[in-house]
């Protein structure tokens, strides 16, 4: 309980106070501001009086969402990735590997909860069967047999079994230090979190409870390709925001 | 009305027909040629399924650098990011030659192609310096000196002086026993006018210079490309339907697929599933290809005209900062094409500095033909293409075998890039700068 409060305490403190200060102001700039020189208008086909959004997503806490986006870019650089660096080298490949296989082994623990919750026998079958074979044949998750063994890994979170019972994503939400997200999987995280946190320190001694809460986001981290204002757009924040919507869309589908 | 449109669309049939089979047969191309892909449009989208793929080292040293190319710049608080110019090499830890790779439009420097191309010379014995396209966000804001970008010379020109400032930096760490530069798309138009450059400067005597893939005429490209998001069903105002109904296409094969790693999801041979079990039609995969292309001009045609505040798209004069909202300005300039750009901010920038050129001859000045004299003489050049290229008018293949006569290898098909990754292109492509390739 005391890992998880201390893992969003954090985020939900930042969270509030970027509310406090800018507020959810919709819009707000884009009015102020003069039209392009190049006229929508002129790009308008006559039945028309207005541009659509080409890549619309609901996103009224616009201003304080690029503030959090602001700041992990700056942690990012500052602190996230010389960690990871540090990471990759001191900790040589098959033990990454490994550490990676143990996080994951609890990230699928997760989706036999979630498949449950949205009753989907396939799904449970093949995330049940992957912790029982790798929890036990691959050494507590250090090994993923399972996968070696062709058992598909399916990942489904709380925030998919909210929108598999028809929970819309709400606005968008930038989350400090996670990144792109919307109201329903951040919220969605909480349980996911509580649950994941409860299972492990129940199975796991103290001093490796806290290795493992310090090493989840360095591996996370480590395992995502994902650089900030390196995908070469001039509208980088408009396009993640589109494909993260995109993107969540289809694994609910899913 | 109904026969006549329809002879109408016969007849223009047939004669793109006719034009495209004159054009191909003219040609002479590689022959018992394996690359699976013989739809040209489909090659351009999938690339290479993986087991037609080179074998290639998993991972190289490919690491990522920055470089301030303009100390005294003052970047626009809106690109804040971007003031150094970033830029990745794979070093030997012994001497080397060593090779500039140049990527395609809006591509980086670590993009895919770029980096298989890394893959493939490092493991031959080369050093590598890969840079982004001077058309890619982060060039154009650290890198390109009037922020305006896509002249052939003035791209070549500040392309050149990256280099040198790399070098610069590099010549103490290691050896280069000699210099040579490739590109594919954009960047191998750019390596030819960059090859030209140096005859004059000197500062690396290229050794050996391959272009992969280059258009002919840069105009007559961006118009073809221009035309494929016309492609898209009723026009770009429908650019969201269209993207919606490809998605609803793209989750039937994403529901198949157990995993959700993008990573996974998003590769060369998810795309070849997706394209097998789709069927896409040719118009759908060619509107696919003037989107990408689309989501990169709109990027550049917005960092050039906050690079040069000439006001084509933002007022000019009107200062952004990282937090401001810029959603008319995607909007806006998504709906613009290149040629939109050329018209009306590229030809129009540059008339100040060439008042006397005609329009007709500025886009005659930034194609291969300006300077096939040059390209005709330098041994040194080799080329290496597809006959089906989607991005070449029919007929301009020929330039190719006329110009550099056996220096050019055209593979009968690919499409545009599409079989980069295969392997005798990769072979290919080392040969002709360990053996000369013939």
């Amino acid at each position: 309980m005391k890992s998880i409060l201390s893992f969003f305490s954090i985020p939900v403190l930042a969270l509030s106070l970027g509310a406090c200060s800018t507020g959810p102001q919709p819009q707000q700039q884009a009015a102020d501001y003069p039209e392009p020189v190049f006229t929508a208008k002129r790009l308008l086909p006559p039945e028309k009086d207005d541009l659509d959004d080409l890549t619309a997503v609901y996103d009224p806490w616009e201003g304080m969402n690029k503030r959090i986006y602001n700041f992990n870019y700056h942690f990012d650089q500052a602190v996230f990735l010389p960690v990871v660096r540090g990471y990759e080298a001191v900790v040589p490949a098959v033990g990454r590997q490994g550490i990676d296989n143990f996080f994951n082994n609890f990230v699928d623990l997760l989706t036999i909860m979630n498949s449950a919750l949205q009753l989907r026998g396939e799904k449970f079958v093949q995330s049940t069967g992957r912790v029982l074979i790798n929890t036990t044949v691959g050494l507590f998750g250090l090994i993923d047999v399972a996968s070696a063994m062709d058992i598909p890994r399916p990942v489904e979170s709380f925030g998919d079994t909210m929108g598999h019972w028809g929970v819309g994503q709400g606005p968008y939400l930038v989350i400090p230090f996670l990144g792109p997200s919307n109201l329903r999987d951040g919220l969605g995280l909480i349980p996911d979190a509580y649950v994941q946190a409860s299972v492990k320190s129940a199975v796991l001694s103290k001093p490796l409870d806290l290795t493992t809460t310090v090493l989840f986001p360095i591996d996370t981290r480590a395992n995502t390709s994902f650089r900030y204002y390196e995908n070469g757009s001039a509208f980088e924040y408009q396009m993640v925001r589109w494909l993260y919507s995109t993107k969540r869309k289809l694994d609910v589908k899913q | 009305m109904t026969i006549k449109k329809t002879t109408q669309h016969l007849i223009a049939g047939l004669c793109a027909l006719l034009c495209t089979s004159l054009a191909y047969s003219a040609v002479k191309t590689v022959e018992n040629y394996g690359y699976p892909i013989t739809d040209r449009f489909a090659a351009t989208v999938v690339g290479t399924p993986e087991e037609y793929r080179a074998k290639l080292p998993k991972s190289i040293p490919f690491k990522t650098r920055g470089i301030t190319i303009f100390p005294e710049r003052v970047t626009p608080d809106v690109f804040f990011y971007g003031h150094e110019l970033l830029y990745s090499v794979a070093l030997q830890d012994h001497e080397a030659p060593l090779i500039f790779l140049i990527a395609g439009t809006g591509a980086s420097h670590n993009g895919a192609k770029n980096t298989n191309m890394a893959k493939a010379f490092y493991q031959a014995g080369f050093h590598i310096v890969s840079i982004s396209s001077p058309t890619y966000n982060n060039f154009v804001i650290a890198a390109s000196k009037t922020g305006v970008v896509g002249h052939a010379e003035k791209d070549a020109e500040d392309i050149y002086r990256v280099f040198e400032k790399i070098w610069d930096e590099l010549k103490g760490e290691v050896t280069a026993t000699s210099f040579n530069v490739t590109g594919y798309s954009l960047g191998a138009f750019n390596a030819a006018f960059v090859s030209k450059l140096d005859e004059e400067r000197n500062s690396f005597n290229f050794e050996r210079v391959l272009l992969i893939n280059p258009p002919v005429s840069l105009y007559n490209s961006i118009s073809l490309l221009d035309r494929m998001t016309q492609d898209i069903p009723g026009g770009i105002n429908n650019f969201d339907r269209f993207v919606d109904r490809l998605m609803r296409a793209y989750t039937t094969t994403y529901q198949s697929t157990s995993y959700k790693d993008t990573a996974a999801a998003g590769g060369d041979d998810f795309l070849y599933q997706t394209y097998k079990a789709l069927q896409l039609k040719d118009e759908e995969l060619a509107a696919l290809i003037g989107t990408s292309f689309r989501v990169s001009s709109a990027s550049l045609v917005f960092t050039s005209d906050v690079m040069a505040d000439y006001g084509y798209i933002k007022p000019k004069g009107l200062v952004l900062n990282r937090y401001s909202n810029l959603r008319i300005y995607n909007d806006v300039s998504l709906r613009l094409g290149f040629t939109d750009y050329y018209h009306e901010f590229f030809y129009p920038y540059y008339k100040a500095e060439y008042p006397n050129i005609s329009r007709d001859k500025y886009i005659a000045s930034m194609s291969l033909t300006s300077i096939a004299d040059y390209l005709k003489s330098a041994k040194k050049i080799k080329m290496m293409g597809n006959a089906d290229d989607v991005i070449l008018e029919p007929g301009e293949i020929n330039f190719f075998p006329e110009v550099f006569g056996d220096r050019a290898t055209i593979y009968p098909h690919g499409g545009h890039c599409g079989n980069m990754n295969y392997t005798d292109n990769v072979a290919h492509m080392v040969a002709v700068f360990t053996d000369g390739g013939h």
